[in-house]
């Protein structure tokens, strides 16, 4: 079975954090946002996952062969040139959007949709009010909607068309069904929903893997920490917190709803709500960051400063506080 | 025989030092760890043959006054006392109605100091120049250099450059006369009293032909300054001594912050003993910091520069304060951060709470740039200015207070940014 995962974009809400990485490949709860969904249709019985990808492909590319051997990358442009791929068997297969985080059911959605036996699937959530971006669709679909795709420019975005141009047509052919989404979801998309969807994330772990959160005094509610991090004494870590590998958390520090990416130091006595702290980056002592503060590759704050809802680019150096919202370029 | 005076004013003055004013006499406020006044005191004490002084002003007789009256004559064996005026009679007033008492024991010569001035008090030096320059029983004033555009909120003096005649003095210019300002220090004789008295006189003449007013202009209230400086300048009376020994104003709470500085840093000759240093086992001090003994501070606490640590303070582990003022009672629990504030008197502030203020400081750049005494608002918006908790005020944990004033008695349930909290 193949699936059809949209990545495209230069992921620009994601900024600072994609001017570094492409969007596929930000650790979203210590492991990148793409590989989620790879894994989760490799449990399902993908084995042929296409990659839909214009941005930094080739660090996309390699990544992947790293992370995930048996699956194989391609970087064709939109759906309809991704048709010959997606088209040598007869099977269904899976499309999705890459900035979507859920408890992927790609089992149940399977299953339903060789229940009613028509040509495609759309999850949807709260009783159809929002489309979910999972969907399965037949072949036959592409086949069909042909005349439709190949206008489409190669960088126009794919899932409006989807959306707009497909959907509509399957609908008054009443070939689409939805199914209803359980659990969360997410459109990780910019770093306030990507906190958001970290919390709903870590509250589906608590659920269904408790073992990998991590627990004990200094630890509050529902946190994720490396096996390689180190959390210094005196700290209070949750609830709802990511810290990646090799981080280091010296003593005194609170941290709540915040994801610290791999290789930072948060020193001594700091408090960090709401951020993402960006890979290889410091936090200096006695540093207050709060309101979707986000950091950029290699930024250093300096001890004692104050950041609200700072937008850091990457290898800055910051020496003033912030205290409003804005961009440091 | 020499006598000193303070001038240390009443309730309806120091507004601008709200809502620290609330809690005790501005003249009390400790600067550098102790009471303004006392920087006063130590510097009267230290003149030879300087035998009494005496406080003037409006406030009600009041404990804390009483106590440090009591304190001081200990400390300083030195009869201290304070005379209450009927009614806020001016600079010139105050000392006219006390004459008397000023006057008893027959001082040659005795210096005048407003207590909201911050300085290295060079009185022996006035003494000196008094002395030294060749009419000895003129009066002199301090003087000090401050740069054009502020010079212009200050009493204005223009200098004969070869003998310090004061030529002309103009109170508060509205345009600019001249960077030498007054710095509200004075050396008086008693023929001083004349020139009081004189216009006292006419005072009372100009009131009996006048309508009758409302009733609050009296004929005792004179002001040194407006009444007397001006009339004087360039008869051969007055004179200015300049000094480039550190002033400043202290009129708004920021600038406690400031002269807390001067002070602090002027210990390191006159009270090498009231400066913290780094001890085994106690907390990290970097730069100039006051603590008082009974304060209570964990050895991983960092603080300074330009810190002052009241009495019976408790400082919990992790906690940073740099330029802040922390008053007696007060507690700063684990791994707060109080930066440019002064805290209040039994306020608390909770873990990883972050209190901050806006430094006021002159221009660094400028050697003659002052303090501006600001005020509170700026087209509609409250300046950025230092963080003040009222006594007794209650920060939980974890949040922020970002250029604020806390009134008294408050318990906060959040974080607050530029806003008066009443």
């Amino acid at each position: 079975m193949k699936a059809l995962i949209l990545v495209g974009g230069y992921g620009t809400r994601l900024r600072p954090l994609t001017l570094s990485v492409p969007k596929p490949l930000v650790e979203f709860c210590n492991k990148p946002i793409l590989l989620h969904q790879v894994e989760a249709l490799v449990k399902a019985g993908v084995n042929h996952v296409v990659l839909a990808v214009s941005y930094m492909s080739e660090l996309l590319e390699r990544e992947m062969r790293v992370q995930e051997q048996r699956v194989s990358s391609k970087t064709p442009g939109p759906l309809a040139l991704a048709r010959e791929l997606l088209n040598v068997d007869n099977e269904p297969f899976f499309v999705l959007n890459s900035d979507v985080i859920c408890d992927f059911p790609f089992k149940d959605l399977l299953q339903f949709h060789r229940g009613h036996g028509k040509e495609g699937t759309i999850v949807v959530r709260n009783h159809q009010k929002y489309v979910l971006y999972v969907t399965l669709v037949e072949n036959k679909v592409l086949k069909k909607s042909t005349a439709i795709l190949l206008p489409v420019q190669p960088n126009k975005k794919l899932p409006t068309s989807i959306e707009k141009e497909i959907f509509p047509v399957m609908a008054g052919e009443s070939h689409l069904y939805a199914m209803e989404l359980q659990g969360f979801w997410m459109d990780i998309g910019q770093p306030k929903d990507f906190l958001t969807g970290m919390c709903m994330y870590l509250h589906s772990l608590r659920q269904h893997a408790p073992e990998r959160l991590r627990t004990g005094p200094g630890f509050l509610g529902n946190v994720l920490v490396d096996p390689t991090a180190q959390i210094g004494e005196n700290c209070t870590i949750g609830p709802n917190v990511t810290i990646g590998a090799g981080v280091v958390v010296e003593d005194g520090v609170r941290i709540k709803r915040c994801t610290v990416l791999k290789g930072s130091r948060v020193r001594s006595h700091s408090w960090l709500e709401s951020c993402i702290v960006g890979w290889s980056s410091s936090v200096g002592q006695w540093v207050r960051m709060e309101n979707v503060t986000v950091l950029g590759e290699d930024v250093i704050v300096n001890d004692e400063l104050y950041l609200n809802g700072a937008n850091v680019l990457p290898h800055k150096s910051i020496n003033e506080s912030v205290p409003e919202p804005r961009i440091i370029m | 025989m020499l006598k000193a005076i303070i001038l240390i004013g009443g309730p309806q003055k120091g507004t601008r030092f709200r809502p620290l004013s609330f809690e005790v006499p501005k003249p009390l406020f400790p600067v550098a760890g102790v009471p303004m006044l006392q920087h006063h005191i130590e510097a009267c004490v230290k003149v030879p043959n300087l035998k009494e002084i005496l406080l003037i002003g409006f406030y009600q007789p009041n404990e804390e006054l009483n106590r440090f009256l009591f304190n001081a004559q200990q400390e300083f064996k030195m009869p201290i006392r304070y005379l209450q005026e009927f009614a806020a009679l001016g600079t010139g007033g105050g000392i006219y109605h006390f004459r008397d008492q000023i006057l008893s024991g027959s001082p040659e010569a005795f210096f005048v100091l407003n207590a909201d001035v911050c300085s290295a008090f060079p009185l022996t030096e006035m003494l000196n120049f008094q002395k030294e320059h060749g009419e000895p029983n003129s009066f002199v004033i301090l003087g000090t250099t401050a740069n054009r555009k502020q010079s212009m909120n200050y009493g204005c003096i223009v200098e004969n450059e070869k003998t310090n005649e004061v030529l002309h003095y103009v109170e508060k210019p509205s345009t600019f006369v001249s960077d030498i300002i007054n710095c509200g220090i004075y050396l008086f004789n008693p023929e001083i009293f004349q020139h009081i008295g004189a216009v006292f006189q006419k005072n009372q003449q100009d009131m009996l032909l006048e309508e009758p007013t409302n009733g609050w202009h009296r004929a005792e209230a004179i002001r040194l300054e407006q009444d007397i400086f001006t009339s004087l300048a360039g008869q051969g009376k007055l004179y200015v001594y300049k000094t480039l020994s550190f002033w400043s104003q202290i009129k708004s709470a920021g600038s406690a912050i400031y002269a807390s500085r001067l002070y602090l840093n002027q210990y390191h000759t006159t009270h090498p003993e009231r400066l913290a240093s780094n001890k085994e086992g106690g907390p990290k001090i970097t730069g100039n910091v006051y603590i008082h003994p009974t304060a209570n501070i964990d050895p991983t606490a960092v603080l300074g520069p330009n810190v002052s640590i009241g009495t019976g303070v408790t400082i919990g582990a992790g906690v940073r304060v740099r330029e802040s003022i922390i008053l007696h009672g007060a507690t700063l629990q684990d791994q707060c951060c109080v930066l440019n504030s002064i805290v209040g008197w039994d306020s608390t502030i909770g873990k990883w709470s972050r209190v901050e203020g806006t430094p006021s400081d002159p221009n660094p750049n400028d050697p003659f740039a002052k303090i501006d005494s600001e005020t509170l608002f700026r087209d509609g918006k409250l300046t950025p200015s230092i963080t003040i908790l009222g006594c007794n005020v209650n920060i939980p944990s974890e949040v922020i207070i970002l250029n604020s004033i806390v009134l008294p008695h408050k318990d906060l349930n959040r974080s607050f940014k530029n806003q008066i909290i009443l």
